[in-house]
């Protein structure tokens, strides 16, 4: 390699060393607000602003799916293991709605705890299977007690 | 045939491809032999995705689509990670075929990002119950499509072709920061978008047989890349070199 492309290439390397530092130091700066979600236990702890509209993340847990009234508002309640968030939404749910599946609520957080959600939106866990094999699988699975952008991580 | 003139005629081969007219040549050839294989995979990643798969025990028939969604949106991130090593070579080494390398692939690569996330917003209505939302994973693919436009347009605006084969490689190579950004979104972030399904650490949350269309379908996606890149190549160089005695013998000459 002559010296010209050798010196050529070092520019290179420092201008891609450089970008992507800055680019590390912007997205560690912005790390609150690339979130797309918040975790019942991030809300638990108060690291959650109150008085806004936010977006909260987890599995409905596991027998809380409650449908007071007329049959459009739905009661139940989103957990992430360690803390569990009542929420009151009234509207039509996304298909995958449905006992341990990930979900997304937007809305506010009331001063009594519930969280008031005026949109649901499912998160799909990324893992694929046929109806035989999950029926299979069905007796022991635990992952109902991940966190959502944790699930199947493992 | 001793090692040493094995190397030098490696070698030669090697240097051979910096000339214009023999690459020409050549991957005329090379073409056939990314056609073919593309061609075979698509078609069954295709008829595999849609008839032979079983549905999947949650989202029913709605996840076929996948196979053509993701690899289109691993092909989005894989292109353009060639287009920045070619950037490079381009910056360094000065040769004109990695500048055409990134003329040609940019348009390829913009469509598998479109064709990515328009699969992937058809997919979201019925299952996320959305067809767009702003998290992580979403808009930094956005943002590569903008990359991909900014590459073409950069490359459209500038008459001379070596000033502007240039700027499209350090284009490449500045926006190759995103690539690891878009990987890597689902990790650093909470986003709507799920996880990966697939690791090459950590294997798979897929069933295998529905996972070997998935990669016949990476694999054919890989090799039409290869393909309609090589052709892209081939109008460039005739392009550019139009006004070359090669040129015009091999026009004469049909």
């Amino acid at each position: 390699m002559t010296r010209t492309r050798r010196r050529r290439l070092l520019l290179v390397m420092c201008l891609l060393v450089g970008l992507g530092g800055a680019c590390a130091l912007i997205l560690i700066a912005f790390r609150q607000d690339m979130l797309y979600f918040h975790e019942p236990s991030a809300i638990a702890a108060g690291d959650v602003p109150i008085n806004t509209r936010f977006r909260v993340g987890g599995l409905v847990a596991a027998g809380s799916v409650e449908r007071p009234g007329d049959g459009l508002s739905v009661q139940f309640k989103i957990s992430d293991c360690t803390a569990t968030v009542p929420v009151r939404y009234r509207g039509t749910l996304p298909d995958l709605f449905r006992e341990g599946q990930g979900v997304i609520a937007y809305g506010k957080l009331m001063a009594d705890g519930e969280f008031v959600a005026d949109r649901i939106l499912a998160k799909h866990d990324s893992s694929y299977m046929s109806p035989d094999t999950a029926q299979a699988l069905k007796a022991g699975t635990s992952d109902a007690c991940l966190p959502a952008n944790r699930q199947y991580s493992r | 045939m001793t090692s040493f003139t094995m190397g030098k005629s490696l070698r030669r081969r090697f240097h051979r491809l910096g000339s214009l007219p023999y690459f020409y040549d050549v991957s005329a050839r090379w073409a056939i032999w990314l056609a073919v294989p593309a061609v075979v995979c698509i078609a069954y990643t295709v008829i595999a995705g849609l008839v032979l798969v079983p549905p999947d025990y949650q989202q029913g028939d709605v996840f076929r689509i996948l196979y053509i969604h993701v690899p289109s949106a691993w092909l989005s991130l894989f292109a353009y990670t060639t287009m920045a090593g070619a950037g490079v070579v381009a910056l360094v080494w000065r040769l004109k075929l990695a500048e055409i390398f990134i003329v040609a692939a940019a348009p390829v690569g913009a469509s598998f990002t479109g064709l990515a996330l328009v699969t992937g917003a058809i997919w979201g209505e019925p299952t996320w119950g959305t067809y767009w939302v702003w998290d992580a994973r979403l808009t930094s693919e956005l943002i590569l499509l903008f990359l991909y436009l900014g590459v073409i347009a950069l490359h459209q605006s500038i008459a001379s072709p070596r000033t502007a084969g240039r700027a499209c490689a350090l284009l490449s190579i500045v926006g190759v920061i995103n690539v690891p950004i878009i990987h890597y979104s689902v990790v650093w972030w909470t986003t709507l978008h799920q996880g990966a399904t697939l690791s090459l650490s950590g294997g798979s949350h897929m069933e295998s047989d529905m996972l070997w269309p998935l990669l016949a379908g990476a694999l054919g996606f890989s090799c039409l890349f290869g393909w309609l890149t090589l052709w892209g190549m081939r109008v460039q160089l005739l392009w550019r070199e139009r006004r070359s005695r090669w040129v015009m013998r091999r026009i004469v000459n049909g």
